[in-house]
């Protein structure tokens, strides 16, 4: 199976929509090597502002660009795009509704080595508590390019969480993407695996996993946190009655909260979330870190057969 | 318009600040006052604006930084003509367009939402940075508080507009050395302020924010200044031109009784008489 990195996938879409639209404007607080963004700042040296280490004053600064007609992206790694500029998100971004991108990679554990502090676990729930805000977790390079594309077509605020490891690659390129509608990867009738990012692949592996002990698996990406595609949920959730989710963030406030948030309205069934229980993470490789933190397509397994 | 004039008009937006305040029993008349003449200057001697069009994209653009001080910005935005005069009487209720902190959305005329301290100066950057890159001629202006240079995004957002040499944006400093809990100096020291902004790569010039040539001269100054930006440190007075009001840190965001307001206003006028 190929592999690619989201981040990397942000770089070339980058450099395909800069050549779409001159509108479209670049920042990073020094980090444009990790996120990708120096391809743009090669390409397109004017449009390009390496705001240096002050997230704060990138956020604003895309706010501004923002009022006179600018798509912004502002780039970074999540910890810092969402908690060390939450404040300047909410109120020069989300409150006047403007249409600035935030791209944030290096999210959740697979960050790895650099511990606990660059680890984002509560970045959706942040973002995903802003009115206004739209929250897009892709799952793989394929949709990452498909859905940067619709965000800087989008009028508002985006937050875009990408990542830093390579990570399979689950979509053709022919596959269709709508901000908003889950996809659903796999039919099944005994229970639901609703993921997102790279849970993903993780929840395809261990459905076939399950399948080979006789049980069929629903696999749905929800790539888009919110708005969250109700319907597919409840549709789901109706045919198997039994869910789990899986996602690279806190158990509470992201994914699994969101998704409980719909059933608990509509359609209650029973709910176990894969996630990392309500802890910081750890220096580790990013796979050490998935097995330690609960994060694999055994512990899917193991939760389907506990809701079996 | 004469200096005479532009007084009088800066009298009647003091005037419409107690007024404003004192019907919403809210919001902040000291830091307002403070800002007057200033935003007189702004709007009926500099100011390319169009009141029909408050979305004009060719126009100046104001961010208010201190986003307190939405009573001098709507009094002077009534005044101009972007809202109508009887709106300022629902100032801070319920369903007005005239929130307690400036909202772009629902305001007209309202650049840009401002509120939470320190994040209009990095707004105002961009801005500036998109006319550039747009090969506009507008200019930017922002409205710095002195309590609000405490905040570390405002010295982030000032090493950016040196950096990228925005000489299209003029900060000007509403310098009245009072902030909520007491004078500036006792609360976290700012000074030497002056010295500051110019380590950080800025043209600065002190001016008396109160006298209009003064600050009329400055503005020309400052468009006049290349490759750098430029603030205008005003040296104000808060709660200038009510006598019980000016100086007092408890005027930052109390409203006036009655009483208060009778006096405040009979004040205003005579002082509005005096000029001509």
């Amino acid at each position: 199976m190929d592999k690619i990195a989201t981040r990397d996938a942000y770089g070339k879409t980058l450099l395909e929509l800069g050549s779409q639209n001159n509108n479209i404007v670049v920042l990073d607080a020094d980090l444009s090597k990790s996120t990708k963004t120096n391809e743009f700042a090669k390409a397109y040296p004017e449009r390009f502002f390496d705001m240096g280490i002050s997230e704060q004053d990138m956020i604003g600064t895309a706010a501004g660009l923002a009022t006179c007609g600018k798509i912004p992206f502002a780039s970074s790694f999540a910890v810092f795009a969402t908690g060390r500029a939450y404040d300047q998100i909410r109120d020069s971004i989300c409150y006047p509704n403007l249409n600035v991108k935030i791209a944030a990679t290096h999210a959740g554990l697979t960050v790895g080595e650099d511990g606990a502090t660059h680890q984002a676990l509560e970045d959706i729930s942040l973002m995903r508590s802003l009115p206004n805000m739209t929250v897009i977790t892709p799952a793989d390079g394929t949709s990452a390019k498909a859905l940067i594309k619709l965000a800087a077509e989008h009028k508002g605020p985006v937050y875009i969480r990408l990542g830093r490891p390579s990570v399979p690659v689950i979509y053709q390129d022919t596959q269709q993407f709508q901000i908003g509608k889950g996809i659903k990867l796999k039919e099944g009738k005994h229970i639901s695996i609703i993921a997102a990012g790279i849970m993903v692949s993780k929840a395809l592996e261990a459905a076939d996993a399950l399948q080979k002990e006789g049980i069929t698996a629903e696999v749905i990406d929800i790539h888009t946190i919110k708005p969250i595609d109700k319907d597919l949920i409840i549709d789901t959730a109706r045919k198997t009655g039994r869910v789990i989710t899986c996602e690279e963030h806190n158990i509470y406030g992201g994914l699994g909260s969101a998704v409980c948030e719909v059933l608990s309205e509509n359609y209650p069934v029973r709910v176990k979330r894969i996630g990392v229980k309500d802890t910081f993470g750890e220096s580790g490789t990013p796979d050490e870190l998935l097995k330690k933190y609960g994060l694999t397509s055994e512990d899917i397994v193991m939760a389907a057969r506990e809701l079996l | 318009m004469d200096t005479k004039e532009l007084q009088k008009i800066a009298n009647q937006i003091r005037i419409d600040i107690i007024e404003m305040t004192y019907e919403a029993q809210s919001g902040h008349p000291g830091g307002s006052l403070s800002a007057a003449d200033i935003l007189t200057v702004l709007y009926f001697h500099e100011m390319r604006v169009d009141p029909n069009n408050p979305r004009w994209e060719d126009r100046d653009r104001l961010v208010m930084s201190k986003g307190h001080a939405t009573p001098v910005w709507y009094a002077a935005l009534a005044e101009k003509g972007f809202i109508p005069r009887e709106e300022i009487k629902t100032f801070r209720k319920i369903n007005s367009r005239l929130q307690g902190h400036p909202n772009m959305n629902d305001t007209p005329g309202v650049d840009m939402t401002t509120g939470s301290l320190g994040q209009g100066l990095s707004a105002a950057n961009g801005m500036a940075i998109a006319g550039k890159l747009d090969n506009k001629d507008y200019r930017v202006y922002v409205i710095l508080g002195d309590g609000e240079c405490q905040e570390g995004q405002i010295w982030e957002a000032a090493m950016t507009a040196a950096h990228y040499k925005l000489d299209n944006l003029t900060a000007i400093l509403d310098h009245n050395g009072l902030q909520i809990d007491g004078p500036n100096k006792d609360i976290m020291n700012i000074e030497p302020i002056e010295d500051k902004w110019k380590a950080f790569g800025w043209h600065t010039i002190r001016i008396d924010g109160h006298n209009i040539g003064q600050i009329i001269n400055a503005i020309e100054e400052a468009k006049t200044t290349k490759g750098k930006p430029t603030i205008i440190i005003a040296d104000t007075i808060k709660g200038k031109g009510v006598s019980f009001m000016e100086n007092q840190v408890g005027w930052h965001g109390t409203a006036p009784n009655k009483e208060q307001m009778e006096k405040a206003i009979t004040e205003l006028k005579e002082r509005g008489e005096r000029i001509g």
